[in-house]
């Protein structure tokens, strides 16, 4: 009762009011079922909605970046041309193309899609607003977002195109060998945390945001988690599997109209998804800024509803993965899996061991105060 | 009910898939239903309630043996190319084989139903509880099958390297 005066945009009050006004009405199955649907079609809905702000504010930051104005005509400042963009593209007319696979042509935006819309069930979006929480949440995530580089392969295989192919197989070594980086950070903060469930670890970040917990150790497997994300939404310098200047757009060089969007879609979401997932794992999710002791500071902070909080977080790491990108070259195919194989991968092993020294010997935060 | 119904519609999914991979003349396609067939029998650990056995399905088959298979199939064969199908011979052959080995299986299974409907529904495995289990050296823990593994996996890439190396 107290929460729902401390806590009024909260959305546990309308979510606890939607579960009793429906299992008092309907019975139990009805009423599991009806919210399940629920669950889902906001997920849908979030997941498109997100794409289009992420579009908008890239373009507007990019332009930003590059002493342009960016998107001015639709609407005051721009803010309807996403929408625009997106009714254009749904109208568009899909081009058959001849001696494609057609089966797999077809089947490979939905690899993509579907990889990224499991990993965004998973993300914690404030207070009681998760959709996945299994007690392996982190492994869960890493597990399900690898079912995208299938898509990328068999589309670019399946078009019958030589750019295509050899994005695709850029793309292929690029995710494998960063999907391990990223693997390792997100095992360095599980030593951390003690738990793999994401519910948890954000109760275990309340006065004490891993990335501080964990200090030195934490901060490496911040930085190598960032670098490995970036890398795995193929984007800013590690670009090189849709590099236009040589392959024209890579792997999704020969799809058109909405499919061509799927792929465009999850690009955009997976950059968000990482940055979430960072902010989850490394910056407390959705938990406001606390301090124990200062209860007056932490009621004034809880003031703030939980979901802010997260995407505020998100909107910083995502403002950082953009400056990443406008700010560097792009790579080369060997530096970028020297960069991987030789420095990152290294780094992290004896990483994982010193955080493994810090938890075992008591010289987390938590700990030592 | 619903589980049932779940089931019902996975085991179509696997059953359809696995004969499509083996009757498909391209091998990436045999490849793709393959994949499906893997990610339905995630689908069933997931139905089972066991999300860690899902999550390494998803992760060891669908994200790390798929893409090995993918990037094999691309960069030996030509994959778009329809395989020429065997001599009559090895097919009647494959067909007995494959058959003895329905026998066998069903014959297992057959025996062991009974057992599978008397099992006590369990809480969730938590992940606590399996590490332990595969790093312990007590009774019914798995320390040595687990070091063993890893010695084989190590001669593995040190095979794999020899060959990629044989011009120096």
């Amino acid at each position: 009762m107290f929460q729902s005066y401390s806590q009024p945009l909260e959305f546990t009050n309308l979510t606890s009011w939607l579960d009793a006004a429906l299992r008092e009405n309907l019975p139990e199955f009805w009423a599991v079922f009806i919210e399940l649907a629920l669950v889902g079609v906001v997920l849908l809905a979030a997941y498109a909605v997100l794409a289009m702000i992420l579009i908008y504010v890239e373009r507007k930051i990019t332009a930003f970046f590059q002493a342009r104005i960016g998107p001015n005509r639709v609407g005051k400042y721009g803010i309807f041309q996403t929408v625009a963009d997106v009714l254009k593209i749904l109208i568009k007319e899909i081009i058959q193309i001849n001696k494609v696979d057609k089966f797999l042509f077809y089947a490979a935006p939905f690899f993509m899609i579907v990889a990224s819309v499991l990993t965004f069930g998973a993300i914690p979006f404030g207070k009681s607003l998760q959709a996945v929480d299994f007690n392996i949440g982190v492994f869960y995530v890493t597990a399900v977002s690898s079912l995208g580089i299938i898509g990328v392969l068999l589309a670019g295989w399946s078009s019958n195109n030589k750019y295509s192919m050899i994005g695709a197989m850029r793309s292929g070594a690029q995710f494998v060998s960063y999907e391990l980086s990223a693997g390792f950070a997100l095992m360095t903060m599980v030593v951390l945390s003690g738990t793999m469930q994401f519910s948890e670890m954000i109760e275990n970040q309340a006065y004490c945001w891993n990335i501080f917990n964990g200090h030195i150790s934490s901060l490496v497997a911040f930085v190598i988690y960032l670098i490995s994300g970036h890398a795995e939404t193929n984007r800013g310098p590690f670009d090189l599997p849709e590099a236009e200047s040589e392959l024209t757009a890579g792997y999704h060089t020969e799809y058109s109209g909405l499919q061509f969007g799927f792929f465009y879609l999850a690009e955009y979401l997976n950059m968000f998804i990482i940055a979430s997932i960072a902010a989850t794992v490394f910056l407390g999710g959705w938990m406001p800024l606390q301090i124990s002791g200062w209860e007056g500071f932490n009621q004034l902070m809880w003031y703030i509803p939980s979901y802010i909080w997260f995407f505020g977080k998100v909107g910083v790491l995502i403002f950082l993965s953009l400056w990443v990108r406008w700010s560097f070259p792009r790579l080369r195919i060997d530096q970028l899996l020297n960069l991987e194989w030789k420095y990152l991968l290294p780094i992290n092993l004896v990483n994982i061991l010193v955080m493994v020294i810090l938890v075992l010997t008591g010289l987390t935060l938590t700990d030592l105060f | 009910m619903a589980q049932q119904i779940i089931f019902y519609i996975l085991a179509v999914i696997i059953s359809v898939f696995s004969i499509m991979a083996v009757t498909s003349k391209r091998l990436i396609r045999s490849a793709t239903y393959l994949l499906f067939v893997l990610l339905g029998t995630a689908g069933l650990y997931l139905l089972l309630g066991y999300h860690y056995l899902f999550a390494v399905q998803v992760a060891v088959y669908a994200g790390g043996i798929m893409v090995l298979y993918i990037f094999a199939i691309l960069l030996t064969q030509k994959p778009g190319e329809r395989i020429t199908p065997e001599p009559l011979r090895q097919r009647a052959l494959a067909i007995v084989l494959s058959s003895v080995g329905i026998v066998f299986c069903g014959y297992i299974i057959f025996n062991n139903i009974t057992k599978v409907y008397t099992l006590v529904a369990q809480d969730e495995l938590n992940t606590k509880h399996i590490g332990m289990t595969l790093m312990g050296t007590e009774k019914f823990q798995y320390l040595l099958p687990f070091e063993v593994i890893s010695i084989l996996l190590l001669a593995c890439i040190v095979g794999a390297i020899m060959i990629a190396r044989k011009r120096s």
